[in-house]
C-alpha cells in the first residue's frame, strides 16, 4: 500500500487541488498528521487557535451550550476544513469541536502558516481567497439555517 | 407517458368517490400518514409526484400528494402535516371512517426520463412524502438506473419522516442516502448542517444526472443554486411546486403560477419552465 505524503493528500483535496504545488509543499511544512478518538475536543471555544485542520477520515461535531443543553450546529466530514478563526484576530475559537467517531485529520500550525502568508504575500492571498469562500459558505449556510426552511 | 388522471369511477373529476381509513399512523409530533382503500377496494394507479384531493365531509377539501408505493394501486396513502381546519379534523379519522377523494391529479416526477442516468432525490422536511414513490419506483426498477442518491434535510432529528425507511434505505448497497438536520442534540451522530451542504458530496455525475427536488420553496431555491454550481443544468433538474389548489383541475384560477396552472401544469416542473418565478415575492 502507498503511503501518501501531505502534499500529495493535500494535491487531492478541493480546498488545496489547484494551489501551486509549492504552496502546497509549503503548507506541508507547517502540517502533521493527527488522530483523534471519539469524544474527543478538536477545539474548544475561548481557547487560542492554535491549529485549523483538514479532517481525512470521520467526522467532528461543532457544539455550542445554551441553556445548559449542548447543541450540534454543523458537522465537518471527510476532505473538509475545521476551523479558521487561526486567520482573524484574536485567533480564538468560537465553538467547540467534538470528535463524533474515530477522526484522522492533518493539523496546520497556525502560527507557521501566518508567519509564511506574511513572507509571501501571493501565497497569503492565494489562502486568504480560500478561508473567504469557506467563511462565505459558512455564513450562507448559517443563515439557510436561520431560516428554519421546513417550517 | 401521460400520468394517470382521475379515476373513472367518479362521475366527474370535480365528484369525489368514497374512501375508507385502513390505517393511521404518526410519523413526527405533527405529521401523519393516512392509508385509504377506494369504494369497493377498486385499484388507483397514480404515477409518483401526483396528488389527490381529501375531502373530510362538512370540513373541507385539502390537496395532498400521494406517498404510496405507484406499483401497489390497492391503496392510497397519504402523509400530511397538521397545519389547518382540514388537516386538524383528518388527523382525528380512524380505521372504517369514511372520506371524499378526487384524482389522481397533476403532472408527475420524470422517471423515464431518468432511466440510464444518476438520480439524485432531494428532499427537505415533508417535502419526503411526495418523493417517496419515486424511491419506491428506483428500488423496484433499480436496474434501470445508475447511481442513486437520496439526500434528505430536516429541521431536527425528531423530526426526520420514515426514519425506519430511510434507515432501510441507506443500508441498500446500492443505494446512496445523506441525512442532515439543522440542529441536534449531542446525542444525534449523523450529520448536522443545511442540506445544500450534502450537495457538493455526494455521488453523482452532474452531466449524466436527473434531480428530483422537493421541499419549501426557499429550500428548493438554495438547492437549485448548489446543483447548479455542481453543475446541473436547469433541464435536468425538476421540482414540485405548491400553490392554493381548490379545483384541481385547471378552472378555479387559485393555484396561478405565472402563465401555469401548478394543479393541471404541475405540481411536478422542470425548472427550466419556472426558473424565472422562482422566488418571485409577487408570484
Amino acid at each position: 500500500m502507498k503511503i501518501h505524503t501531505i502534499p500529495e493528500i493535500l494535491g487531492e483535496v478541493p480546498f488545496f487541488r489547484d494551489l501551486k504545488p509549492e504552496y502546497r509543499e509549503f503548507l506541508a511544512g507547517c502540517a502533521r498528521n493527527v488522530h483523534f478518538k471519539a469524544g474527543e475536543f478538536l477545539l474548544l471555544a475561548g481557547k487560542k487557535a492554535t491549529h485549523f485542520y483538514l479532517i481525512r477520515e470521520g467526522h467532528v461535531a461543532l457544539e455550542m451550550e445554551a441553556g445548559n443543553k449542548v447543541f450540534s450546529i454543523q458537522t465537518i466530514g471527510e476532505g473538509q476544513i475545521l476551523g479558521w478563526s487561526w486567520l482573524v484576530p484574536p485567533y480564538t475559537w468560537h465553538y467547540d469541536a467534538r470528535a463524533v467517531e474515530p477522526v484522522s485529520a492533518i493539523s496546520f500550525d497556525a502560527k507557521c502558516v501566518r508567519e509564511k502568508c506574511e513572507k509571501d504575500p501571493v501565497f497569503g492571498y492565494e489562502l486568504l481567497k480560500r478561508f473567504s469562500r469557506l467563511i462565505a459558505e459558512r455564513l450562507m449556510a448559517t443563515r439557510i439555517q436561520m431560516a428554519d426552511l421546513y417550517q | 407517458m401521460q400520468p394517470p388522471t382521475p379515476l373513472q369511477t367518479a362521475a366527474h373529476p370535480m365528484t369525489p368517490v368514497s374512501g375508507r381509513v385502513l390505517r393511521r399512523r404518526w410519523e413526527t409530533d405533527d405529521t401523519f400518514t393516512l392509508d385509504i382503500e377506494v369504494a369497493g377496494g377498486r385499484p388507483f394507479p397514480f404515477a409518483p409526484g401526483q396528488f389527490n384531493m381529501l375531502y373530510l365531509f362538512g370540513v373541507g377539501e385539502v390537496p395532498i400528494s400521494i406517498s404510496g408505493d405507484p406499483d401497489d394501486p390497492s391503496k392510497l396513502t397519504h402523509t400530511t402535516r397538521e397545519v389547518g381546519v382540514v388537516t386538524r379534523a383528518m388527523r382525528r379519522l380512524r380505521p372504517g371512517d369514511t372520506l371524499g377523494v378526487r384524482g389522481p391529479f397533476g403532472s408527475a416526477w420524470p422517471v423515464s426520463e431518468a432511466e440510464g442516468r444518476d438520480v439524485v432525490v432531494i428532499a427537505g422536511g415533508i417535502g419526503l412524502a411526495p418523493l417517496r414513490p419515486v424511491v419506491y419506483h428506483l428500488m423496484r426498477h433499480r436496474l434501470r438506473y445508475n447511481r442513486i442518491v437520496i439526500l434528505y434535510g430536516a429541521r431536527s432529528p425528531e423530526d426526520i419522516l420514515y426514519a425506519k425507511e430511510l434507515g432501510q434505505w441507506s443500508a441498500r448497497l446500492d443505494v446512496e442516502v445523506l441525512v442532515t438536520v439543522d440542529r441536534a442534540a449531542r446525542r444525534w451522530r449523523g450529520n448536522v448542517g443545511v442540506i445544500t451542504r450534502l450537495i457538493p458530496r455526494a455521488p453523482f455525475d452532474p452531466e449524466n444526472v436527473v434531480a428530483m427536488v422537493c421541499g419549501p420553496e426557499i429550500m428548493m431555491s438554495f438547492t437549485v443554486l448548489e446543483l447548479h454550481r455542481r453543475g446541473v443544468a436547469s433541464e435536468r433538474i425538476h421540482v414540485s411546486m405548491e400553490r392554493n389548489m381548490k379545483c384541481a383541475i385547471g378552472l378555479c384560477g387559485h393555484c396561478q403560477y405565472g402563465p401555469h396552472f401548478i394543479c393541471k401544469d404541475g405540481p411536478v416542473f422542470r425548472f427550466d419552465a419556472v426558473e424565472d418565478l422562482f422566488r418571485v415575492r409577487e408570484f
